[in-house]
């Protein structure tokens, strides 16, 4: 691919879904173009760039634009941040009993984190004395949307961050992959969102979990994103962003000692006591 | 500095995972089967067994039961690397002990997982 096309492939990607892609890191669109021009018939990722630009086929361009913007990820990223959300923000959640649990994985990719949500939620749910909890997950990406809600996994994925037990406990062997209980995936409820959109139809959160998504977009919609999260957090809300990403600059307050645990109110530790 | 035992009778799978498991910081010893790791675990206990299942002379599962058997036995972390990745096996492994189980093939990021969650190097290292 010629550097004009790598830029101009950089600048569609950056416009429909605020990822910078790092000048760096332009060896991955061969990686992640390449199985997409084969499946829509071309002979190489240059072929699909060029013919997006002389048709501009809505499809296409989105189908590009997810293919470059796919995340590997693991069962229990960061496992801090599930512990806390298991040990601390859950209960918390549970004692106040008015209106149920709202969860948010946003850019939930394929389906890691939410499917962790769920099994967390499942273990614990002697603990949540009858709480409604809904957990809702979205990513940019129709394609991991589906292979999310498939709740299908190969054994390399199942082998990353999930602890045997859970393996046993939660998932059934399907031929060589590994499936979700139907308990987990109804647990679950999808959607394809584009964080750029206007957020406030979803409703208000208590717990959004929206890791490593916002760290690659560039500053003005990062801050955009962010800022329509906090809008809908709930007052004793929280966002949990990835380990070294932060939140300050929108107001939102850090939870002392839990790397990337944002709160809407300050001091929930203290207020949990 | 904590030693990791690997067991398996091949000689490959040992160097793959020797070179994996010493950049999380341990010293590696060897054993071909069941019978050898017993021998290594009676003159020092190590911190971590990396352990195959199907080996000649004494498989995984016998080398396990035997070693939770012994004086000390019961502190080394055992996680299972074998290809068998039927659910009533892995159940059988972990009631035999095994603190974690991985399935073959197996890569860094995998062990390093393993690792991390057996509390065998911290977390953040994952």
């Amino acid at each position: 691919m010629k550097p004009e096309d790598l830029e101009a492939l950089r600048l569609l990607v950056q416009g429909r879904s605020g990822v910078v892609i790092d000048p760096a890191k332009t060896y991955l669109v061969e990686t992640r173009l390449g199985p997409l021009a084969r499946r829509e018939g071309f002979a190489t990722h240059t072929e699909l760039f060029n013919a997006i630009r002389e048709t501009r086929d809505d499809r296409l361009i989105w189908a590009a634009v997810e293919a470059m913007t796919s995340n590997e990820t693991s069962f229990f990223r960061d496992k801090a941040a599930f512990d806390e959300f298991r040990g601390e923000i859950l209960p918390r959640l549970a004692a106040r009993k008015s209106g149920p649990i709202r969860i948010w994985s946003a850019a939930c990719a394929s389906g890691q984190e939410p499917y962790s949500l769920a099994m967390i939620l499942a273990e614990e749910s002697a603990k949540l004395e009858g709480a409604e909890v809904q957990l809702f997950a979205s990513d940019l990406s129709d394609a991991c949307v589906e292979k999310a809600r498939s709740g299908l996994y190969t054994q390399f994925e199942i082998q990353r961050g999930l602890p045997i037990r859970s393996l046993l406990n939660h998932f059934e062997k399907e031929g060589e992959m590994w499936r979700i209980s139907s308990r987990l995936m109804q647990m679950v409820r999808w959607r394809r969102i584009n964080l750029l959109a206007d957020l406030r139809p979803l409703g208000t959160f208590d717990v959004i979990f929206c890791r490593y998504a916002v760290a690659s977009f560039d500053p003005a919609s990062r801050k955009r994103v962010l800022e329509q999260m906090k809008g809908l957090l709930s007052p004793d809300g929280c966002l949990v962003l990835g380990l070294n990403e932060t939140a300050d600059d929108v107001g939102l307050f850090p939870l002392e000692g839990r790397p990337g645990v944002y709160c809407k109110t300050p001091g929930y530790k203290a207020a949990a006591a | 500095m904590k030693t990791c035992l690997v067991v398996d009778d091949s000689r490959v799978i040992r160097k793959v995972a020797r070179r994996i498991i010493e950049d999380l910081g341990f010293e590696i010893a060897e054993a071909a089967d069941g019978m050898e790791a017993m021998a290594w675990c009676r003159t020092a206990m190590p911190e971590a067994i990396l352990l195959d299942w199907n080996m000649p002379v004494m498989d995984g599962l016998e080398f396990l039961r035997q070693l939770r058997a012994e004086p000390d036995g019961k502190t080394p972390v055992v996680i299972i690397c074998t290809v068998e990745n039927d659910p009533a096996r892995i159940a059988e492994a972990l009631d035999a002990g095994a603190n974690e189980y991985i399935m073959k093939p197996f890569d860094g990021d995998i062990i390093i997982s393993k690792f991390a969650q057996s509390g065998l190097v911290p977390e953040m290292a994952a």
